[in-house]
């Protein structure tokens, strides 16, 4: 136990010692929590509109205007050129197209329908897709107004009409940043707990400290459980810390389950050393444990549900999902911050993470060896 | 000249020699095209819904049944009561809950109007609106089944066509940027950290004082790293077409060329920062907190740039990344040419121009 | 008798693949032997040592570190030894005395008996008043000497010694060994390899290793004698014409 308590009092010393590690520890945070939650922003939003207008008619300016006021539009163009319009996606300063035939107003009135031709950019996707939606929405309103212009409004809808009334539940501001930063604090913790742990380690294998150590009468588990509980308290102080930030700059407020969080955490921290153990035992150089970390941190990162959706994913993919511990802890994450979650509705996640601890700390214990066959 | 040979071929013994490096470096861009092209969606389906239905009329039934069909939604089950909705949401078991009012279809039959309450997870207001969309987008289908089509007068039909990727694909946008992060990586981490890596060996030093022309040895590292950077672009493009049928539209030498010139300046980006340390730690946190980071942030293939506070948007403009990611995507995507993208190829020589003058004004006060 | 002897060795083996790091080697060293490996880089000195102290499994052949064997008792052995490497392997990151706390308190020394011998050691070392200093700072031979002073602190019965003197100016060269004497006399044995001929001569016995076997074992007025060179350099250089392997 003495042992223990020297390796731990040495780690520490060299931790807050090292200056690398330090603006690491600090700048992580502060980078991932104030800029990445301003930059991830996926909502759709200040969607270009260019319009053609070959009518010029009053309906014409009216619909342009509407579409001006809209909140989700900017009107970025105008011109009687479809060539010009075109361009203009090409060059990327719209992003949707609306043309207006000639003699629009007139058709309409006097034909009783009239048609309009939307071009979306759609290299984005979801961007094309959500943005011709809301155009659409646009145009239905002004068509509304117009049909009221001219009819009288019956008491009674002319036809049945099923109306949907939406409620968003547990984001009020519907705020992307809300949704972002728990999943982007499980990536700083798992940052933390994977990467620094594998370049510490490994640090000391180069410089050749190792080998000191491995010819003294120390025993792997008391190495090891020196290299992991450092960083296993130093995820709680970043946890705290991120939390902190959260409240403060993006006004998330941890409510009354946080104790969960930290009992999550605790577990996948241990998890996540595990596995930075694991990394070092299979590299001999800073920079191939950095490669090594960083290439599996990439996949679980994007195989975590954090910037898309686990739903989406094909089956074999959303297996491959929930053998990532990364996925979980941003379920968790997201689950306690943004829903309020209770013990109940984690403890099957809690279940799983422990089973993951003691896999990947096992097999870490296993493959690290004192002597070199 | 020999002298050049000899240290090139050092560079690539080395490299070669590091095979789990090397296999990152190969592994990274393939995994993320296999996750990008294959796995990872933005696509919303097969949705959670649970539906509280108390209306006990066959239409009810026939709504819910239609929903189910559709590939967007997945019908899990039913509630009982409006409080379990809460339960449901907050687990995660549904991503959206409907509540089917008990006169659904009398009030449609007599009062032409009826509502149905959605409750959606808006956890994710993006995917919470799509979700509220397509589900009213199924309702008025339904609608329109039911009781035909709406004629009403003054009717604006819109004909909406997507533009150059009519699937409405995810692939498209993430290409070229699996390229500029790889790139990233190889030119300016492994260049600066193996050239620092010399210096803390203390081997640089030597090297400094025989003979040879101390450009020769920075320029020897670089080289080896060019050629392994088109190689990687190669691999990654013969992937995108052939797996996932992505197109090229535009002409393939000015890809490599454009990329030719990112390339170049991510080295001597790596030279500058070889040039500030003596740490390969050091060297390693600059190039993936003050590089890697903020190309993978505000290059714009991960986050849309237009999204970002203007001060961000600004500093998006002093990432190299960006620049080529618009390039590599004009051409790839749109099929534009050299007098759309002039802009942008010159941004990127400017770059160059000027990480490589820092670079050889570092080293020259070095060895004054 | 067998109490007598640190080390045994017979047949002692190291093969890797077809290449025999280590050829075979057999010798004895006694209880408060100074033992000195001699040779070349790439000989096989390193690798010997490696397999006594538990950090390398030998390939074939037997060998016992203070009564123990080198096989199934290696944690027993760690206890017993104490080690310094080419690199000195202290933190250099640390101060002085972290270091000595750190080494003593993982040799299982009491807080008392800890403080005892730190404060010893500074005192022998004139270094009361670099306990606070951070040993990457301190000058190459004030390391050393830590370096060693922090080995034997425990009171090991045997301290391994891989090229301990690198890079250091002939004076602290000199010094070190007089620190390698009275440790000596204090009982310890001292197992040590190197490539300086000169410091053969501050040997009690000498093995000279070539391609990874022992080509002569004896003190060194001895192995003059026999192969009539006037130093050691010259009869090392005798053995080592025949040397395949080598940087020359």
């Amino acid at each position: 136990m003495n042992t223990l308590i020297y390796i731990l009092k040495k780690e520490f010393r060299q931790i807050f010692r090292d200056p690398a590690i330090l603006r690491m520890i600090f700048m992580m945070p502060a980078l991932q929590l104030l800029v990445l939650p301003f930059a991830a922003d996926y909502e759709i939003k200040n969607i270009n509109v260019g319009i053609i207008d070959h009518d010029h008619s009053d309906y014409s300016r009216l619909l342009i205007s509407k579409i001006e006021h809209s909140n989700y539009f900017e009107l970025a163009a105008y011109s009687q050129s479809r060539a010009e319009g075109l361009k203009w996606v090409e060059d990327n300063k719209a992003d949707i197209l609306i043309e207006i035939p000639k003699n629009f107003e007139k058709t309409l009135i006097r034909e009783n329908s009239a048609t309009l031709a939307l071009s979306a950019n759609a290299v984005n996707g979801t961007k094309g897709n959500l943005g011709a939606a809301y155009a659409l929405n646009v145009i239905n309103e002004f068509n509304k107004n117009i049909r009221a212009e001219w009819l009288v409004l019956p008491r009674m809808n002319p036809e049945p009409i099923i109306q949907i009334d939406y409620i968003n539940k547990f984001n009020k501001l519907s705020n992307y940043q809300h949704f972002m930063v728990p999943g982007i604090l499980a990536i700083l913790l798992t940052m933390v707990g994977g990467f620094l742990s594998a370049l510490n380690i490994v640090k000391e294998k180069e410089i050749g400290t190792i080998e000191q150590l491995n010819v003294t009468p120390i025993k792997k588990y008391q190495f090891i459980l020196g290299k992991l509980i450092p960083f296993w308290l130093m995820g709680f102080i970043i946890l705290t810390i991120g939390l902190i930030v959260s409240y403060v700059v993006h006004g998330i407020v941890p409510g009354p389950n946080i104790g969960n969080l930290y009992l999550f955490t605790g577990i996948y921290v241990f998890a996540i050393l595990g596995f930075g153990l694991l990394i070092s035992n299979f590299t001999s150089t800073q920079q191939q444990a950095m490669m090594v970390a960083f290439f599996f941190m990439l996949i679980f990162i994007l195989l975590s549900g954090l910037f898309t959706s686990i739903e989406s994913m094909p089956a074999w993919a959303q297996t491959l999902a929930w053998t990532n511990p990364v996925t979980y802890m941003v379920d968790v994450m997201r689950k306690v911050l943004l829903k309020g979650a209770e013990l109940i509705d984690i403890w099957p996640h809690i279940k799983t993470m422990i089973i993951f601890g003691i896999l990947l700390n096992g097999l870490a214990i296993w493959t690290y060896r004192k002597q070199a066959l | 000249m020999n002298q050049f040979k000899a240290f090139i071929l050092k560079e690539i013994y080395h490299i070669l020699r590091d095979r789990k490096t090397l296999l990152v470096l190969l592994g990274m861009p393939i995994a993320q095209i296999v996750l990008f092209g294959f796995a990872l969606s933005n696509e919303v389906k097969n949705t959670s819904i649970y539906f509280l239905n108390q209306s006990s009329e066959p239409l009810a039934q026939q709504l819910i049944a239609k929903v189910d069909q559709n590939k967007y939604f997945d019908v899990k089950g039913y509630i009982q009561d409006a409080a379990e909705a809460e339960v449901l949401l907050r687990s995660g078991k549904a991503k959206v809950v409907a509540i089917i009012p008990s006169d659904f279809a009398y009030a449609l039959a007599h009062e032409n109007e009826t509502t149905i309450q959605l409750l959606t997870d808006g956890a994710d207001p993006n995917t919470a609106n799509i979700i509220n969309t397509y589900f009213t987008l199924i309702t008025q289908q339904f609608r329109n089944e039911h009781f035909g089509k709406i004629n009403l007068p003054y009717q604006i039909n819109t004909n909406v066509r997507m533009l150059y990727n009519p699937q409405l694909k995810g692939e498209y946008t993430f290409v070229p940027g699996v390229i500029a992060m790889v790139l990233m990586i190889i030119c300016v981490l492994m260049t600066s950290v193996s050239i620092v890596k010399e210096k803390e060996l203390g081997n640089m030093e030597m090297l400094l004082v025989s003979p040879t022309n101390p450009l020769i040895v920075i320029i020897s590292k670089a080289v080896p790293y060019f050629v392994i950077s088109l190689i990687i672009v190669t691999i990654i493009l013969v992937m995108s077409v052939v797996l996932l049928h992505i197109p090229i539209r535009g002409s393939l030498w000015l890809l490599y060329f454009v990329s030719s010139i990112f390339i170049l300046s991510a080295l001597s980006l790596g030279l500058v920062i070889s040039t500030i340390t003596n740490s390969q730690q050091v060297a390693m946190l600059i190039s993936l907190m003050g590089m890697m980071l903020p190309t993978i942030m505000f290059g714009g293939f991960m986050f849309p740039i237009e999204n970002m506070p203007l001060p961000m948007q600004i500093i998006s403009n002093i990432v190299p990344a960006k620049w080529f990611y618009y390039a590599i995507n004009g051409i790839m995507i749109k099929g534009l040419g050299i007098s759309s993208l002039y802009k942008e190829i010159l941004i990127l020589l400017g770059f160059c121009v000027l990480f490589i003058t820092i670079s050889f004004k570092k080293f020259n006060i070095r060895l004054s | 008798m067998s109490e007598q002897l640190s080390i045994t060795a017979s047949q002692l083996t190291k093969r890797f693949g077809d290449f025999y790091a280590v050829d075979h080697i057999s010798f004895d060293v006694r209880k408060g032997e100074i033992f000195g490996f001699l040779g070349a880089n790439g000989a096989g000195k390193t690798t010997a040592m490696r397999m006594l102290t538990g950090l390398s499994i030998p390939t074939s052949g037997t060998a016992t570190v203070a009564g123990f064997d080198v096989y199934t008792q290696s944690e027993e052995i760690k206890k017993k030894i104490g080690y310094m490497s080419q690199k000195f392997s202290l933190y250099q990151d640390l101060k002085v005395a972290e270091n000595i706390e750190f080494f003593g308190g993982i040799y299982g020394l009491s807080k008392s008996r800890l403080k005892e011998a730190s404060e010893k050691l500074l005192h022998t070392l004139g270094f009361e008043h670099e306990a606070q200093a951070i040993v990457g700072s301190l000058p190459l031979g004030w390391k050393q000497k830590l370096a060693f002073s922090i080995a034997i602190m425990h009171e090991p019965a045997i301290v391994f010694l891989d090229e301990p003197t690198g890079g250091v100016d002939p004076i602290t060269r000199r010094q070190f060994w007089n620190m390698i004497y009275e440790a000596a006399d204090k009982g310890i044995t001292i197992f040590v390899t190197t490539h300086y001929m000169d410091e053969a001569e501050y040997c009690n016995r000498v093995a000279i290793m070539v391609d990874g076997k022992i080509e002569a074992l004896d003190q060194p007025k001895v192995l003059k004698q026999t192969f009539h060179a006037p130093n050691m350099e010259d009869v090392f250089y005798q053995l080592a014409r025949k040397a395949k392997r080598s940087d020359g």
